[in-house]
Protein backbone atom coordinates (compact mmCIF):
# COMPACT_ATOMS: atom_id res chain seq x y z
CA UNK A 1 0.00 0.00 0.00
CA UNK A 2 2.70 2.41 1.07
CA UNK A 3 4.85 1.25 -1.79
CA UNK A 4 2.02 1.95 -4.20
CA UNK A 5 1.44 5.36 -2.78
CA UNK A 6 5.15 6.09 -3.03
CA UNK A 7 5.21 4.93 -6.65
CA UNK A 8 2.20 7.07 -7.37
CA UNK A 9 3.83 10.08 -5.76
CA UNK A 10 7.04 9.53 -7.69
CA UNK A 11 5.22 9.08 -10.97
CA UNK A 12 3.07 12.13 -10.21
CA UNK A 13 6.11 14.27 -9.44
CA UNK A 14 7.80 13.07 -12.60
CA UNK A 15 4.77 13.89 -14.71
CA UNK A 16 4.39 17.29 -13.11
CA UNK A 17 8.07 18.02 -13.69
CA UNK A 18 7.85 17.02 -17.34
CA UNK A 19 4.67 19.05 -17.86
CA UNK A 20 6.22 22.03 -16.11
CA UNK A 21 9.39 22.01 -18.16
CA UNK A 22 7.66 21.16 -21.42
CA UNK A 23 5.41 24.09 -20.55
CA UNK A 24 8.49 26.29 -20.07
CA UNK A 25 9.66 25.57 -23.61
CA UNK A 26 6.19 26.21 -25.05
CA UNK A 27 5.88 29.44 -23.05
CA UNK A 28 9.26 30.65 -24.32
CA UNK A 29 8.01 30.10 -27.87
CA UNK A 30 5.03 32.46 -27.57
CA UNK A 31 5.11 36.24 -28.03
CA UNK A 32 4.13 36.80 -24.40
CA UNK A 33 6.83 34.38 -23.35
CA UNK A 34 9.47 36.18 -25.37
CA UNK A 35 8.38 39.56 -24.02
CA UNK A 36 8.40 38.25 -20.44
CA UNK A 37 11.84 36.71 -20.81
CA UNK A 38 13.07 40.05 -22.18
CA UNK A 39 12.36 41.79 -18.86
CA UNK A 40 15.67 40.45 -17.52
CA UNK A 41 17.58 42.11 -20.37
CA UNK A 42 15.87 45.46 -19.77
CA UNK A 43 16.73 45.25 -16.07
CA UNK A 44 20.35 44.39 -16.86
CA UNK A 45 20.70 47.36 -19.22
CA UNK A 46 19.07 49.76 -16.77
CA UNK A 47 21.04 48.67 -13.71
CA UNK A 48 24.41 48.36 -15.44
CA UNK A 49 24.03 51.86 -16.89
CA UNK A 50 23.20 53.12 -13.39
CA UNK A 51 26.44 51.61 -12.14
CA UNK A 52 28.66 53.06 -14.87
CA UNK A 53 29.04 56.30 -16.78
CA UNK A 54 29.36 56.77 -20.55
CA UNK A 55 33.13 57.11 -20.15
CA UNK A 56 33.67 54.20 -17.73
CA UNK A 57 36.38 52.00 -19.22
CA UNK A 58 36.62 48.24 -19.31
CA UNK A 59 39.63 46.87 -17.48
CA UNK A 60 42.92 46.97 -19.36
CA UNK A 61 45.58 44.34 -18.75
CA UNK A 62 49.41 44.25 -18.78
CA UNK A 63 51.09 42.99 -21.97
CA UNK A 64 52.26 39.86 -20.12
CA UNK A 65 48.65 38.68 -19.90
CA UNK A 66 47.98 38.71 -23.67
CA UNK A 67 46.63 35.29 -24.74
CA UNK A 68 49.06 33.34 -26.94
CA UNK A 69 46.15 32.50 -29.28
CA UNK A 70 43.17 34.77 -29.83
CA UNK A 71 40.37 32.34 -30.64
CA UNK A 72 38.61 33.32 -33.88
CA UNK A 73 34.88 32.62 -33.75
CA UNK A 74 31.86 33.05 -35.99
CA UNK A 75 32.96 33.75 -39.56
CA UNK A 76 36.68 33.10 -39.86
CA UNK A 77 37.05 33.31 -43.64
CA UNK A 78 34.29 35.25 -45.43
CA UNK A 79 33.22 33.46 -48.60
CA UNK A 80 32.04 36.66 -50.32
CA UNK A 81 33.68 37.44 -53.63
CA UNK A 82 33.79 41.20 -53.03
CA UNK A 83 35.52 40.65 -49.72
CA UNK A 84 37.99 38.17 -51.18
CA UNK A 85 38.92 40.63 -53.89
CA UNK A 86 39.74 43.20 -51.22
CA UNK A 87 41.69 40.68 -49.12
CA UNK A 88 43.71 39.55 -52.15
CA UNK A 89 45.12 43.07 -52.43
CA UNK A 90 45.76 43.36 -48.68
CA UNK A 91 42.78 45.72 -48.47
CA UNK A 92 44.55 48.42 -50.49
CA UNK A 93 41.21 49.17 -52.21
CA UNK A 94 39.21 49.01 -48.98
CA UNK A 95 37.10 52.05 -48.08
CA UNK A 96 35.14 52.43 -44.88
CA UNK A 97 31.90 54.34 -45.38
CA UNK A 98 30.42 56.40 -42.55
CA UNK A 99 26.99 57.65 -43.54
CA UNK A 100 23.32 57.78 -42.56
CA UNK A 101 22.27 60.53 -40.16
CA UNK A 102 25.56 62.43 -40.35
CA UNK A 103 26.29 65.96 -41.58
CA UNK A 104 29.22 64.93 -43.81
CA UNK A 105 29.47 61.32 -44.96
CA UNK A 106 33.00 59.97 -45.10
CA UNK A 107 34.78 57.34 -47.12
CA UNK A 108 38.17 56.40 -45.71
CA UNK A 109 40.92 54.01 -46.79
CA UNK A 110 42.97 52.02 -44.28
CA UNK A 111 45.79 54.56 -44.74
CA UNK A 112 43.35 57.39 -44.00
CA UNK A 113 42.18 55.58 -40.86
CA UNK A 114 45.74 54.93 -39.68
CA UNK A 115 46.51 58.66 -40.10
CA UNK A 116 43.74 59.56 -37.63
CA UNK A 117 44.28 59.64 -33.84
CA UNK A 118 44.49 56.09 -32.55
CA UNK A 119 43.97 54.21 -29.32
CA UNK A 120 45.72 51.03 -28.17
CA UNK A 121 44.17 48.88 -25.47
CA UNK A 122 44.79 45.44 -23.97
CA UNK A 123 41.39 44.09 -23.05
CA UNK A 124 39.59 40.84 -22.34
CA UNK A 125 37.21 39.50 -24.98
CA UNK A 126 34.29 37.65 -23.38
CA UNK A 127 32.38 35.30 -25.63
CA UNK A 128 28.69 34.66 -24.98
CA UNK A 129 29.61 30.97 -24.96
CA UNK A 130 31.68 31.51 -21.83
CA UNK A 131 35.34 31.63 -22.87
CA UNK A 132 37.70 34.63 -22.72
CA UNK A 133 40.90 35.80 -24.46
CA UNK A 134 43.06 38.86 -23.85
CA UNK A 135 44.34 40.79 -26.86
CA UNK A 136 45.91 44.12 -27.70
CA UNK A 137 43.82 46.20 -30.07
CA UNK A 138 44.82 49.36 -31.92
CA UNK A 139 42.40 51.40 -33.97
CA UNK A 140 40.60 54.64 -34.49
CA UNK A 141 38.07 55.64 -31.84
CA UNK A 142 34.59 55.75 -33.31
CA UNK A 143 34.17 59.13 -31.58
CA UNK A 144 36.99 60.53 -33.78
CA UNK A 145 35.09 59.49 -36.89
CA UNK A 146 31.80 60.89 -35.60
CA UNK A 147 33.54 64.17 -34.74
CA UNK A 148 34.56 64.44 -38.38
CA UNK A 149 31.22 63.48 -39.87
CA UNK A 150 29.08 65.35 -37.37
CA UNK A 151 25.74 63.91 -36.26
CA UNK A 152 22.24 64.87 -37.23
CA UNK A 153 20.11 65.46 -34.12
CA UNK A 154 17.96 62.35 -34.78
CA UNK A 155 20.95 59.97 -34.78
CA UNK A 156 20.61 57.41 -31.95
CA UNK A 157 22.43 54.26 -33.04
CA UNK A 158 25.52 53.31 -34.98
CA UNK A 159 24.91 50.30 -37.23
CA UNK A 160 27.83 48.20 -38.48
CA UNK A 161 27.44 46.52 -41.86
CA UNK A 162 29.89 43.69 -42.38
CA UNK A 163 31.30 41.82 -45.38
CA UNK A 164 30.67 38.24 -44.27
CA UNK A 165 27.65 36.27 -45.42
CA UNK A 166 26.24 34.03 -42.69
CA UNK A 167 23.32 32.55 -44.54
CA UNK A 168 21.01 33.05 -47.49
CA UNK A 169 17.55 34.47 -47.02
CA UNK A 170 14.87 31.82 -47.14
CA UNK A 171 17.28 28.93 -47.54
CA UNK A 172 17.16 27.73 -43.97
CA UNK A 173 16.07 28.94 -40.58
CA UNK A 174 18.93 31.12 -39.47
CA UNK A 175 18.07 30.45 -35.85
CA UNK A 176 19.54 27.02 -36.43
CA UNK A 177 22.99 28.60 -36.69
CA UNK A 178 23.89 29.61 -33.21
CA UNK A 179 27.25 30.49 -31.72
CA UNK A 180 26.81 27.65 -29.26
CA UNK A 181 26.12 25.14 -31.98
CA UNK A 182 28.73 22.65 -33.13
CA UNK A 183 30.30 24.22 -36.21
CA UNK A 184 29.32 21.57 -38.75
CA UNK A 185 26.21 23.28 -40.08
CA UNK A 186 27.85 26.64 -40.37
CA UNK A 187 30.88 25.18 -42.11
CA UNK A 188 28.66 23.49 -44.64
CA UNK A 189 27.08 26.87 -45.31
CA UNK A 190 30.34 28.65 -45.73
CA UNK A 191 31.58 25.99 -48.11
CA UNK A 192 28.37 26.31 -50.07
CA UNK A 193 28.77 30.06 -50.21
CA UNK A 194 32.38 29.76 -51.29
CA UNK A 195 31.53 27.24 -53.97
CA UNK A 196 28.83 29.51 -55.35
CA UNK A 197 31.18 32.43 -55.23
CA UNK A 198 33.96 30.79 -57.14
CA UNK A 199 31.69 28.85 -59.47
CA UNK A 200 31.50 31.78 -61.84
CA UNK A 201 27.72 32.13 -61.82
CA UNK A 202 26.77 35.63 -60.76
CA UNK A 203 25.22 35.50 -57.31
CA UNK A 204 24.01 38.10 -54.90
CA UNK A 205 27.34 37.89 -53.09
CA UNK A 206 28.83 39.82 -56.01
CA UNK A 207 27.27 42.99 -54.62
CA UNK A 208 29.67 45.87 -55.13
CA UNK A 209 31.42 47.12 -52.02
CA UNK A 210 29.47 50.38 -52.01
CA UNK A 211 26.27 48.42 -51.45
CA UNK A 212 27.12 47.02 -48.01
CA UNK A 213 23.95 46.79 -46.04
CA UNK A 214 21.78 48.59 -48.60
CA UNK A 215 18.23 47.58 -49.22
CA UNK A 216 15.69 45.97 -46.96
CA UNK A 217 17.21 43.00 -45.14
CA UNK A 218 13.74 41.65 -44.38
CA UNK A 219 13.38 38.38 -46.23
CA UNK A 220 10.84 38.97 -49.00
CA UNK A 221 9.57 36.14 -51.17
CA UNK A 222 11.52 37.44 -54.18
CA UNK A 223 14.48 37.87 -51.89
CA UNK A 224 15.23 34.18 -51.70
CA UNK A 225 18.92 33.53 -51.96
CA UNK A 226 19.96 37.07 -51.05
CA UNK A 227 22.95 36.84 -48.73
CA UNK A 228 22.43 37.91 -45.12
CA UNK A 229 25.66 39.48 -43.98
CA UNK A 230 26.61 40.15 -40.39
CA UNK A 231 25.25 43.36 -38.88
CA UNK A 232 25.42 44.83 -35.40
CA UNK A 233 24.46 48.04 -33.64
CA UNK A 234 25.28 50.06 -30.53
CA UNK A 235 23.73 53.21 -29.15
CA UNK A 236 25.55 56.52 -28.83
CA UNK A 237 26.19 55.86 -25.13
CA UNK A 238 28.63 53.13 -26.17
CA UNK A 239 29.63 54.73 -29.48
CA UNK A 240 31.35 57.70 -27.82
CA UNK A 241 33.16 55.65 -25.15
CA UNK A 242 36.94 56.17 -25.57
CA UNK A 243 37.49 52.39 -25.79
CA UNK A 244 34.99 51.98 -28.62
CA UNK A 245 37.34 51.71 -31.59
CA UNK A 246 37.46 50.32 -35.09
CA UNK A 247 40.54 48.15 -34.66
CA UNK A 248 42.99 47.54 -37.50
CA UNK A 249 45.77 45.90 -35.42
CA UNK A 250 45.71 42.88 -33.12
CA UNK A 251 48.74 42.29 -30.88
CA UNK A 252 50.83 44.80 -32.84
CA UNK A 253 50.16 43.27 -36.28
CA UNK A 254 47.56 44.01 -38.93
CA UNK A 255 44.33 42.25 -37.98
CA UNK A 256 44.27 38.74 -39.53
CA UNK A 257 41.30 37.71 -41.70
CA UNK A 258 40.19 35.17 -39.06
CA UNK A 259 39.83 37.94 -36.47
CA UNK A 260 37.99 40.38 -38.75
CA UNK A 261 40.39 42.14 -41.18
CA UNK A 262 40.55 44.90 -42.16
CA UNK A 263 38.43 46.48 -39.40
CA UNK A 264 36.77 45.10 -36.32
CA UNK A 265 34.58 46.95 -33.85
CA UNK A 266 35.61 46.84 -30.20
CA UNK A 267 32.87 47.67 -27.64
CA UNK A 268 34.76 46.51 -24.61
CA UNK A 269 31.94 46.57 -22.07
CA UNK A 270 29.91 44.01 -23.99
CA UNK A 271 30.16 40.38 -25.14
CA UNK A 272 31.95 39.06 -28.20
CA UNK A 273 29.07 39.01 -30.68
CA UNK A 274 28.85 42.82 -30.44
CA UNK A 275 32.47 43.07 -31.68
CA UNK A 276 31.49 43.03 -35.37
CA UNK A 277 34.21 41.77 -37.75
CA UNK A 278 34.82 42.74 -41.41
CA UNK A 279 33.20 46.17 -40.88
CA UNK A 280 32.58 47.87 -44.23
CA UNK A 281 30.15 50.60 -43.35
CA UNK A 282 29.01 52.52 -40.29
CA UNK A 283 25.50 53.87 -40.65
CA UNK A 284 23.97 56.30 -38.15
CA UNK A 285 20.24 55.69 -37.70
CA UNK A 286 17.38 56.87 -35.54
CA UNK A 287 15.80 53.47 -34.95
CA UNK A 288 16.78 49.82 -35.37
CA UNK A 289 13.36 48.90 -36.77
CA UNK A 290 14.41 48.88 -40.41
CA UNK A 291 17.45 46.73 -39.77
CA UNK A 292 17.01 42.99 -40.26
CA UNK A 293 14.05 41.86 -38.17
CA UNK A 294 14.43 44.83 -35.83
CA UNK A 295 16.52 43.20 -33.10
CA UNK A 296 19.54 45.35 -33.91
CA UNK A 297 21.95 42.64 -35.03
CA UNK A 298 22.37 39.27 -36.71
CA UNK A 299 22.34 37.30 -33.45
CA UNK A 300 19.83 39.66 -31.85
CA UNK A 301 17.40 38.70 -34.62
CA UNK A 302 18.01 35.10 -33.59
CA UNK A 303 17.15 35.50 -29.92
CA UNK A 304 20.25 37.01 -28.32
CA UNK A 305 20.12 40.19 -26.24
CA UNK A 306 20.81 43.52 -27.94
CA UNK A 307 22.41 44.69 -24.71
CA UNK A 308 25.21 42.19 -24.20
CA UNK A 309 26.72 43.60 -21.00
CA UNK A 310 26.24 40.31 -19.17
CA UNK B 1 19.08 28.04 32.77
CA UNK B 2 19.26 30.76 30.16
CA UNK B 3 16.46 29.68 27.91
CA UNK B 4 16.63 30.77 24.29
CA UNK B 5 13.87 32.98 22.89
CA UNK B 6 12.70 30.08 20.75
CA UNK B 7 12.01 28.00 23.85
CA UNK B 8 10.04 30.78 25.48
CA UNK B 9 7.87 31.55 22.49
CA UNK B 10 4.31 30.62 23.37
CA UNK B 11 3.27 29.93 19.78
CA UNK B 12 1.78 26.51 20.48
CA UNK B 13 -1.80 25.31 20.24
CA UNK B 14 -3.32 22.01 21.38
CA UNK B 15 -5.80 20.58 18.92
CA UNK B 16 -6.84 17.12 17.71
CA UNK B 17 -4.76 15.54 20.47
CA UNK B 18 -1.57 17.12 19.25
CA UNK B 19 0.52 20.09 20.19
CA UNK B 20 1.03 22.41 17.26
CA UNK B 21 3.77 24.98 16.81
CA UNK B 22 3.58 27.86 14.31
CA UNK B 23 6.98 27.17 12.85
CA UNK B 24 7.23 29.18 9.58
CA UNK B 25 5.82 32.70 9.09
CA UNK B 26 4.11 33.42 5.76
CA UNK B 27 6.98 35.47 4.29
CA UNK B 28 9.44 32.67 4.92
CA UNK B 29 7.10 30.04 3.46
CA UNK B 30 6.57 32.08 0.31
CA UNK B 31 10.28 32.84 0.00
CA UNK B 32 11.08 29.14 0.42
CA UNK B 33 8.81 27.92 -2.38
CA UNK B 34 9.66 30.76 -4.75
CA UNK B 35 13.31 29.99 -4.12
CA UNK B 36 12.78 26.30 -4.88
CA UNK B 37 11.23 27.02 -8.30
CA UNK B 38 13.71 29.80 -9.11
CA UNK B 39 16.73 27.63 -8.25
CA UNK B 40 15.43 24.80 -10.44
CA UNK B 41 15.04 27.13 -13.45
CA UNK B 42 18.44 28.72 -12.77
CA UNK B 43 20.11 25.32 -12.53
CA UNK B 44 18.62 23.97 -15.75
CA UNK B 45 19.14 27.15 -17.78
CA UNK B 46 22.63 27.36 -16.28
CA UNK B 47 23.46 23.88 -17.57
CA UNK B 48 22.15 24.99 -20.99
CA UNK B 49 24.57 27.95 -20.90
CA UNK B 50 27.43 25.73 -19.73
CA UNK B 51 26.79 23.42 -22.70
CA UNK B 52 27.72 26.24 -25.10
CA UNK B 53 31.34 25.89 -23.97
CA UNK B 54 31.59 22.84 -21.73
CA UNK B 55 34.98 23.56 -20.20
CA UNK B 56 36.20 25.38 -17.10
CA UNK B 57 39.43 27.28 -16.54
CA UNK B 58 41.18 29.15 -13.77
CA UNK B 59 42.32 32.78 -14.02
CA UNK B 60 41.32 35.65 -16.32
CA UNK B 61 41.27 33.80 -19.65
CA UNK B 62 40.64 30.39 -21.20
CA UNK B 63 43.60 28.09 -21.77
CA UNK B 64 41.86 26.07 -24.43
CA UNK B 65 44.33 23.15 -24.58
CA UNK B 66 44.43 22.76 -20.84
CA UNK B 67 41.02 23.13 -19.17
CA UNK B 68 40.54 22.41 -15.47
CA UNK B 69 37.40 20.48 -16.36
CA UNK B 70 35.90 19.52 -19.69
CA UNK B 71 32.85 17.51 -20.73
CA UNK B 72 33.38 16.28 -24.28
CA UNK B 73 32.76 13.37 -26.55
CA UNK B 74 35.44 11.48 -28.37
CA UNK B 75 35.76 8.69 -30.88
CA UNK B 76 36.86 5.42 -29.32
CA UNK B 77 39.10 2.85 -31.02
CA UNK B 78 36.03 0.92 -32.17
CA UNK B 79 34.70 3.96 -34.03
CA UNK B 80 31.96 4.49 -31.46
CA UNK B 81 31.58 7.87 -29.77
CA UNK B 82 31.62 8.10 -26.02
CA UNK B 83 31.06 10.86 -23.47
CA UNK B 84 34.07 11.81 -21.38
CA UNK B 85 34.51 14.05 -18.34
CA UNK B 86 38.09 15.24 -17.89
CA UNK B 87 39.25 16.81 -14.64
CA UNK B 88 42.90 17.77 -14.82
CA UNK B 89 44.62 14.64 -16.09
CA UNK B 90 41.90 12.23 -15.02
CA UNK B 91 39.10 11.21 -17.34
CA UNK B 92 35.92 9.26 -16.82
CA UNK B 93 33.58 7.57 -19.31
CA UNK B 94 30.15 9.14 -18.84
CA UNK B 95 28.41 7.98 -22.05
CA UNK B 96 24.64 8.33 -21.83
CA UNK B 97 24.65 11.20 -19.36
CA UNK B 98 27.54 13.62 -19.82
CA UNK B 99 29.22 14.39 -23.13
CA UNK B 100 27.05 12.07 -25.20
CA UNK B 101 23.39 11.45 -24.47
CA UNK B 102 20.06 10.87 -26.11
CA UNK B 103 18.65 14.01 -27.68
CA UNK B 104 15.03 15.06 -28.12
CA UNK B 105 14.92 13.14 -31.43
CA UNK B 106 15.99 9.87 -29.82
CA UNK B 107 19.46 9.71 -31.38
CA UNK B 108 22.67 10.17 -29.40
CA UNK B 109 23.92 13.75 -29.56
CA UNK B 110 27.13 15.37 -28.42
CA UNK B 111 26.20 17.64 -25.54
CA UNK B 112 27.73 18.15 -22.11
CA UNK B 113 24.55 17.94 -20.01
CA UNK B 114 21.68 15.83 -21.33
CA UNK B 115 18.44 17.25 -22.74
CA UNK B 116 16.40 16.34 -19.65
CA UNK B 117 18.67 18.48 -17.46
CA UNK B 118 18.66 21.68 -19.51
CA UNK B 119 16.22 24.51 -20.19
CA UNK B 120 15.33 24.61 -23.05
CA UNK B 121 15.82 20.90 -23.66
CA UNK B 122 17.35 21.50 -27.11
CA UNK B 123 20.66 23.26 -27.50
CA UNK B 124 19.57 26.93 -27.47
CA UNK B 125 21.97 29.28 -25.70
CA UNK B 126 19.96 32.44 -26.44
CA UNK B 127 16.77 31.21 -24.75
CA UNK B 128 18.76 29.63 -21.92
CA UNK B 129 20.33 33.00 -21.19
CA UNK B 130 16.94 34.75 -21.17
CA UNK B 131 15.55 32.28 -18.63
CA UNK B 132 18.71 32.55 -16.56
CA UNK B 133 18.78 36.35 -16.29
CA UNK B 134 15.06 36.78 -15.62
CA UNK B 135 15.17 34.19 -12.85
CA UNK B 136 18.43 35.58 -11.49
CA UNK B 137 16.53 38.81 -10.85
CA UNK B 138 13.76 36.84 -9.12
CA UNK B 139 16.40 35.11 -6.96
CA UNK B 140 17.88 38.46 -5.96
CA UNK B 141 14.53 40.09 -5.19
CA UNK B 142 13.22 37.04 -3.31
CA UNK B 143 16.51 36.74 -1.40
CA UNK B 144 16.46 40.43 -0.48
CA UNK B 145 12.87 40.18 0.82
CA UNK B 146 13.82 37.09 2.86
CA UNK B 147 16.96 38.63 4.34
CA UNK B 148 15.38 42.01 5.14
CA UNK B 149 12.35 40.33 6.73
CA UNK B 150 14.60 37.92 8.59
CA UNK B 151 16.79 40.71 9.94
CA UNK B 152 14.05 43.09 11.03
CA UNK B 153 11.65 40.48 12.43
CA UNK B 154 14.43 38.77 14.36
CA UNK B 155 13.57 35.51 12.57
CA UNK B 156 17.02 35.18 11.04
CA UNK B 157 18.69 35.33 14.45
CA UNK B 158 16.07 33.21 16.18
CA UNK B 159 15.97 30.53 13.49
CA UNK B 160 19.53 30.32 12.28
CA UNK B 161 21.99 31.52 14.96
CA UNK B 162 22.89 28.51 17.15
CA UNK B 163 21.96 28.97 20.82
CA UNK B 164 24.62 28.71 23.50
CA UNK B 165 23.55 25.24 24.68
CA UNK B 166 23.55 23.99 21.07
CA UNK B 167 27.14 25.10 20.55
CA UNK B 168 28.18 23.45 23.84
CA UNK B 169 26.57 20.16 22.76
CA UNK B 170 27.81 20.27 19.17
CA UNK B 171 29.29 16.76 19.34
CA UNK B 172 26.07 15.27 20.68
CA UNK B 173 24.07 16.94 17.93
CA UNK B 174 26.34 15.56 15.21
CA UNK B 175 25.93 12.07 16.65
CA UNK B 176 22.13 12.33 16.80
CA UNK B 177 22.08 13.63 13.25
CA UNK B 178 24.22 10.80 11.92
CA UNK B 179 21.98 8.26 13.64
CA UNK B 180 18.99 9.97 11.96
CA UNK B 181 17.42 10.59 15.37
CA UNK B 182 15.36 13.74 15.22
CA UNK B 183 14.26 15.82 18.20
CA UNK B 184 10.66 15.75 19.26
CA UNK B 185 8.54 17.93 21.48
CA UNK B 186 9.88 21.27 22.65
CA UNK B 187 13.31 20.69 21.16
CA UNK B 188 11.68 20.35 17.72
CA UNK B 189 10.66 24.01 17.91
CA UNK B 190 14.11 25.04 16.86
CA UNK B 191 16.48 23.75 14.21
CA UNK B 192 19.37 21.67 15.48
CA UNK B 193 22.84 23.19 15.36
CA UNK B 194 23.93 21.47 12.11
CA UNK B 195 20.72 22.55 10.42
CA UNK B 196 21.21 26.14 11.57
CA UNK B 197 24.81 26.26 10.37
CA UNK B 198 23.94 24.67 7.03
CA UNK B 199 21.11 27.13 6.37
CA UNK B 200 23.38 30.01 7.42
CA UNK B 201 26.09 28.91 4.98
CA UNK B 202 23.43 28.61 2.26
CA UNK B 203 21.60 31.93 2.72
CA UNK B 204 24.56 34.10 3.72
CA UNK B 205 27.35 32.27 1.90
CA UNK B 206 26.53 30.10 -1.10
CA UNK B 207 23.57 31.96 -2.60
CA UNK B 208 25.16 35.46 -2.36
CA UNK B 209 28.45 34.01 -3.67
CA UNK B 210 26.51 32.53 -6.57
CA UNK B 211 25.02 35.91 -7.50
CA UNK B 212 28.38 37.69 -7.15
CA UNK B 213 30.27 35.08 -9.19
CA UNK B 214 27.59 35.37 -11.87
CA UNK B 215 27.95 39.15 -11.96
CA UNK B 216 31.75 38.82 -12.03
CA UNK B 217 31.44 37.13 -15.45
CA UNK B 218 29.70 40.16 -16.92
CA UNK B 219 31.90 42.47 -19.03
CA UNK B 220 29.64 45.39 -18.05
CA UNK B 221 30.03 44.67 -14.33
CA UNK B 222 33.76 44.19 -14.82
CA UNK B 223 33.91 47.75 -16.16
CA UNK B 224 31.73 49.15 -13.37
CA UNK B 225 33.14 47.08 -10.49
CA UNK B 226 36.52 45.61 -11.51
CA UNK B 227 37.19 44.57 -7.90
CA UNK B 228 34.39 42.03 -8.10
CA UNK B 229 35.97 40.01 -10.91
CA UNK B 230 39.34 40.32 -9.15
CA UNK B 231 37.77 38.97 -5.95
CA UNK B 232 37.19 35.68 -7.77
CA UNK B 233 40.61 35.70 -9.45
CA UNK B 234 39.40 36.57 -12.95
CA UNK B 235 36.43 35.92 -15.22
CA UNK B 236 37.20 32.27 -15.88
CA UNK B 237 37.75 31.60 -12.16
CA UNK B 238 34.41 33.27 -11.45
CA UNK B 239 32.79 30.95 -14.00
CA UNK B 240 34.35 27.93 -12.29
CA UNK B 241 33.30 29.15 -8.84
CA UNK B 242 29.76 29.69 -10.19
CA UNK B 243 29.73 26.09 -11.45
CA UNK B 244 31.14 24.61 -8.22
CA UNK B 245 28.73 26.64 -6.07
CA UNK B 246 25.86 25.35 -8.24
CA UNK B 247 27.05 21.82 -7.49
CA UNK B 248 27.12 22.55 -3.76
CA UNK B 249 23.58 23.94 -3.88
CA UNK B 250 22.43 20.78 -5.69
CA UNK B 251 24.16 18.73 -2.98
CA UNK B 252 22.37 20.76 -0.32
CA UNK B 253 18.99 20.24 -1.98
CA UNK B 254 19.54 16.48 -2.25
CA UNK B 255 20.44 16.14 1.44
CA UNK B 256 17.69 18.58 2.43
CA UNK B 257 15.01 16.60 0.59
CA UNK B 258 16.28 13.28 1.94
CA UNK B 259 16.19 14.60 5.51
CA UNK B 260 12.69 16.01 4.97
CA UNK B 261 11.64 12.52 3.84
CA UNK B 262 13.18 10.62 6.76
CA UNK B 263 12.27 13.13 9.46
CA UNK B 264 8.56 13.16 8.61
CA UNK B 265 7.50 14.19 5.12
CA UNK B 266 3.90 15.09 6.00
CA UNK B 267 4.71 17.13 9.10
CA UNK B 268 7.56 18.97 7.36
CA UNK B 269 5.51 19.72 4.26
CA UNK B 270 2.53 20.83 6.33
CA UNK B 271 4.89 23.10 8.24
CA UNK B 272 6.29 24.73 5.14
CA UNK B 273 2.87 25.06 3.46
CA UNK B 274 0.55 26.10 6.33
CA UNK B 275 3.17 27.14 8.88
CA UNK B 276 1.90 24.65 11.53
CA UNK B 277 4.27 21.92 12.67
CA UNK B 278 3.22 19.12 14.99
CA UNK B 279 5.37 18.68 18.08
CA UNK B 280 3.85 15.25 18.70
CA UNK B 281 0.87 13.41 20.13
CA UNK B 282 2.31 12.83 23.56
CA UNK B 283 1.56 15.75 25.90
CA UNK B 284 4.49 14.73 28.07
CA UNK B 285 7.11 15.10 25.33
CA UNK B 286 5.38 18.13 23.93
CA UNK B 287 5.51 20.16 27.08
Amino acid sequence: MILHRRKLLTAGAGLMGTALLGGCDRFAGTDTGRRTLQVGEDANLYVQRLLMGPATLAREFPAAMISPWFKPNGTIDPPDRAYRALAAKAFADFKLTVDGLVETPLSLSLADLRALPSRTQITRHDCVEGWSCIGQWAGVPLAELLKRTGLKPQARYAVFHCADTLEYAGSQDGAFLRPGQPGAVREAYVQLAAAEDWGGAPTATDAPAADWGQGSPDPEPDDKGRPIRYYESIDLYDAVNPQTILAYDLNGKPLPVSNGAPLRLRVERQLGYKQAKYVMRVELVESLKGLGQGGGGYWEDRGYEWYAGI
Amino acid sequence: MAASPALEAPETVDRHGRRWFYRHPLVIRLAHWINAVVLLVLLMSGLQIFNAHPALYWGAVSTFDDPALAITSEQGGDGKSRGVVTVGTHSLDTTGVLGLSRGAGGADVERAFPAWATLPADQDLATGRRWHFLFAWLLVINGAVYLLYGLFSGQLRRRLIPDGDQIRDFGGSVKEHLLLRFPEGTEAKRYNVIQKLTYLVLVLGLLPAMVLAGLAMSPGMDAAWPWLTELFGGRQSARSVHFIAAGLIVLFVVVHVLLVLVSGLVNNMRGMITGWFSLGRDRETAR
